[in-house]
């Protein structure tokens, strides 16, 4: 008889190890998969969905089932992105503020670390990949998390809602908002020229 | 429905999670609209092509490190039971200073005690006592008080008296 997973956990709380490894195995590569689509480097998505589990783990003896598994660890797995993405982006702009500007490197143009020229030549090279991930990383960070859970996890809207603590209706217009952002992004791809649109008055037949 | 709408139900009727009312309402829509029907469309190509997107699978040390973790993390003991949570233990210490302190406060008598005739002599002991009222055979010997009326002589009494 397979075990859900609150009562997955609820074995762990009662200190039954075999359990955790159980839902470890589960839920590394969904875990591991979001992360890295959230901050785009696998070392670093490795190491936050390490340390999910790792709280997961540290909260059992406090964890009751009031809500489903997944969204309490994607929860957590959340946060941690947020704050891992957030984190980065203060530290590129202290990089950038903080640099010492000598007359060497004012004349010489700044050179691109490796990882990035090497995307910058995905790009050139139209790698779809890298250009679908980098049309989700230029989402807002809800919708980002909102795109990802919908698309990729295949949540349903409550189960986001509870994540993104917000309401499902608010959920809706989210997830329009994102997906029509990537349908005007991600046209080359799609193949089809995405005329602009103007938000029109509400009526029968009029666009969108 | 109105396009307005539309774009609220859109994603739940292309994933499949709208109700049947909701997925008839706007399939009725959709016949008539060819600019919703167009964004439908643009959504689905939309969504075929965000698939494209590989996934990865965690690398070979993953689960070995999360177990390390684990494995490093405090345990709890057989004893932990008996041993006072640091919140409880820190509650009681404060419960208790609070009782003591109040305990060595100067006390007031503020209980009302009763009154007996052992009581009333004793306060009527203290206010003859008190300075004040020195000349005291005076006040109990005032004038006015022979000036009062006697009360009325009974007859039975008055026979007694002859």
């Amino acid at each position: 008889m397979t075990r859900s997973d609150v009562q997955l956990m609820l074995d762990v709380k009662a200190g039954d190890d075999a359990s955790f490894d159980f839902l470890l195995r589960k839920y590394r590569s969904p875990l591991v998969n979001f992360l890295y689509r959230m901050v785009r480097d696998r070392a670093m998505a490795e190491d936050l969905a390490q340390e999910v589990f790792l709280r997961v783990y540290r909260a059992r003896k406090q964890y009751s089932p009031s809500a489903k598994f997944t969204t309490w660890m994607f929860r957590i797995a959340t946060n941690l992105a947020l704050n891992s993405v957030r984190d980065n982006r203060h530290r590129r702009l202290e990089t950038s503020i903080d640099a010492p500007q000598s007359n060497e490197q004012e004349a010489a143009p700044r050179e691109l670390p490796a990882r990035e020229r090497r995307i910058d030549e995905q790009l050139l090279e139209q790698d779809r990949c890298e250009f679908i991930r980098r049309a989700i990383g230029a989402l807002p960070e809800k919708q980002r998390v909102a795109v990802l859970l919908h698309k990729y996890e295949e949540m349903d809207y409550a189960e986001i809602a509870k994540i993104l603590e917000c309401s499902e209706s608010a959920l809706k217009s989210l997830l329009f908002r994102a997906y029509e952002t990537l349908r005007v992004e991600l046209a080359p791809l799609v193949g089809q020229q995405v005329a602009v649109r103007v938000p029109q008055p509400t009526g029968e037949g009029r666009p969108l | 429905m109105k396009c307005q709408e539309v774009s609220k139900e859109l994603i739940g009727y292309l994933d499949r999670r709208a109700n049947s009312a909701q997925r008839q309402q706007l399939e009725e829509h959709l016949l008539g609209c060819a600019v919703c029907r167009t964004h439908a469309e643009e959504f689905r190509n939309l969504w075929s092509v965000m698939e494209e997107m590989p996934t990865i699978e965690p690398s070979f040390g993953f689960d070995a490190r999360v177990r390390q973790g684990v494995a490093a993390e405090p345990r709890r003991r057989w004893f932990a039971g008996f041993v006072p949570q640091p919140r409880l233990a820190l509650s009681l210490a404060a419960l208790f200073a609070l009782s003591v302190w109040i305990a060595k406060l100067p006390q007031r008598n503020t209980v009302l005690t009763p009154t007996t005739a052992a009581n009333e002599s004793e306060q009527f002991q203290e206010i003859q006592d008190l300075g004040v009222l020195d000349n005291y055979e005076v006040l109990t010997k005032l004038d006015a008080l022979s000036e009062l009326t006697p009360a009325p002589v009974k007859d039975s009494e008055k026979a007694e008296q002859n």
